[in-house]
């Protein structure tokens, strides 16, 4: 653990040297724009200085990044339309509701693949399809559809963000329910059990280490899908908003905390995956 | 003295019954004849044991008697019904070359794993567990998952798993091929001692002469291409087998038959 500290903190400080390097770059034509309308000559450090602090940079330097941070978290009360951790909330709620529902639906088709030939033969070329078309296309769809049938709000979202999410779910339990070797289905055969008990006490519990790799990656795509879908909704609320109300007001260092924010919720839920993962395969003396 | 079933006046019993037994894979190179017209009867009290080079069909033969393999001709029964209706009445247990326990059940969740989805009742279940533990000498390790047993003692779970139901027929296909030799003696040792114990009818598979002679009643040698019984020896030696028997010259007389017949089905084949 220790060991790694160090090699992280120099990527780390490697990034601020050259997101800090960077905003001097992109936001030095501006400064020197604005500096000949008034007339004066701009040395190095007022230079940089400027294209540190600019209201609209066209990148904002990491500091001012923080602070809008924390002034849109820790300043502001939750229920504020200005605070980020009430947008947040809006946009993991939708991400949890689309991850649970691709679960489920995912382990549900990997069941029937694994266990029905018919399902095996036509069903793995859709969910393959289904992924080849882009989100950004069917998402509007699906939010008008359901709108037009009277659903809105959440739900539409969360769909979205399942269409995203069952997809990894799909592919791993296949996988995971297939890895029980051909001895231990035959053993299974000797004992005379049940199509039901061999997927309970073999097949499922075999699957597990595939179940929680899968969820992992589906949680990052059920979080991208829960702000895909808050883009075409007219942006009320949610990180999805934030961001397109970002773009459309120039609102640079809004759109990176938003990002920022988007960033750390999958890490935190990543992780939160990660450590169930560990508890429950140790339990099961399944650890790698 | 029972030594001798036919002699005593007991009447035997035939428990595994093979005639004319063929069976052929196809494969893209063209038809395998993994068995042909394999005839065998094995009595009950029997401990039968399989020896060839690979491809001779032992272990397909005991799958046969399982009910794993599907013969394309000839006619076998196992307790006097076909092997299907044998594997549904439980009529066997079948020792894996591998141990294959479930790495998430501790060692007597893994032997109880059969009785449960056979539904034996809770209490019974217990008792069975900690009965067939002490017969293989795993007793105290119940609470112990799999990776906490060395090879032998997980391959002696897997036998205790094999013997938790009351199955008459015990099918072994290569049990102990993956242990060193140390062990591997120490559990023939305990093997015939349970099979003593429990007079239960035994098949097993096995690639090492040594073995097949030390435990069985009959040697059955088998050889390759396509797979058949070449030679059955009854063993002369007597049912209690100290380890040391292994040096006596009867012992080293029937090895050498066995190899005899080992190498006649090889010259066959040239």
């Amino acid at each position: 653990m220790r060991k790694s500290v160090l090699p992280v903190l120099t990527v780390v400080a490697a990034i601020f040297v050259i997101w800090y390097a960077a905003a001097v770059w992109l936001n030095a034509a501006w400064a020197y724009d604005r500096a000949a309308r008034a007339g004066v000559e701009l040395s190095f450090s007022e230079l940089v200085a400027d294209t540190w602090s600019q209201d609209k940079p066209k990148l904002p330097a990491p500091h001012q990044v923080a602070v809008e941070l924390w002034d849109t978290t820790v300043d502001k009360k939750i229920t504020s339309k200005r605070s980020l951790v009430y947008h947040s909330w809006v946009t993991l709620s939708a991400t949890l509701l689309g991850f649970a529902l691709g679960t489920v639906l995912g382990i549900g088709l990997a069941i029937g693949i694994v266990y029905n030939r018919v399902m095996d033969m036509s069903v793995m070329p859709w969910v393959i399809a289904s992924q080849t078309i882009p989100i950004l296309a069917i998402a509007p769809m699906i939010i008008v559809v359901l709108n037009a049938v009277g659903i809105s709000g959440l739900l539409p979202k969360a769909i979205i963000s399942m269409y995203l999410s069952f997809f990894p779910v799909v592919v791993g339990m296949v996988k995971g329910l297939r890895s029980p070797g051909v001895m231990q289905l035959d053993q299974m055969k000797t004992w005379n059990a049940s199509a039901n008990q061999t997927f309970w006490k073999l097949r499922l519990p075999s699957s597990m280490p595939y179940l929680f790799t899968s969820m992992k990656v589906a949680m990052a795509a059920s979080l991208v899908g829960a702000i895909v879908g808050e883009l075409p909704t007219g942006a009320v609320a949610g990180l999805g908003a934030r961001l397109l109300a970002g773009s459309y007001y120039g609102q640079t260092i809004q759109i990176w905390s938003a990002l920022l924010m988007a960033a750390a919720l999958a890490a935190v839920m990543v992780a939160l995956i990660g450590a169930i993962q560990r508890v429950t395969l140790k339990r099961m003396g399944m650890a790698e | 003295m029972s030594l001798d079933r036919g002699d005593t006046g007991v009447t035997t019993e035939t428990v595994i019954s093979a005639k004319g037994l063929n069976l052929t894979f196809q494969t893209n190179d063209g038809p395998v004849h993994a068995l042909r017209d394999v005839d065998l009867d094995i009595q009950k009290g029997d401990f039968v044991s399989f020896i060839g080079p690979s491809g001779c069909g032992k272990t397909t033969f005991l799958r046969c008697m399982a009910d794993l393999e599907t013969p394309t001709g000839g006619a076998i029964t196992v307790n006097g019904v076909s092997p299907e209706e044998a594997r549904r009445s439980r009529a066997y247990g079948y020792v894996f070359q591998a141990a294959g326990l479930y790495p998430w059940r501790t060692i007597g969740r893994n032997v109880s794993l059969p009785l449960e989805i056979m539904g034996y009742p809770k209490s019974d279940i217990a008792e069975r567990v900690e009965r067939v533990l002490e017969l293989v000498d795993l007793a105290g390790f119940e609470k112990k998952f799999p990776w906490q047993l060395s090879g032998g003692m997980q391959q002696r779970a897997s036998i205790a798993r094999a013997l938790a139901f009351d199955a008459d027929i015990l099918l072994m296909d290569e049990p102990f091929g993956a242990l060193d030799e140390i062990v591997r003696d120490h559990l023939n040792e305990q093997l015939l001692q349970l099979w003593d114990r429990t007079n239960k009818t035994i098949a097993f598979v096995t690639h090492s002469i040594p073995e097949a002679v030390y435990l069985s009643t009959r040697i059955v040698v088998m050889s390759p291409r396509p797979g058949r019984i070449t030679d059955v020896i009854e063993s002369t030696l007597p049912r209690e087998r100290p380890l040391d028997i292994r040096d006596t010259p009867e012992f080293l007389e029937i090895a050498h038959r066995v190899r005899e017949g080992l190498r006649a089905g090889h010259a066959y084949d040239d």
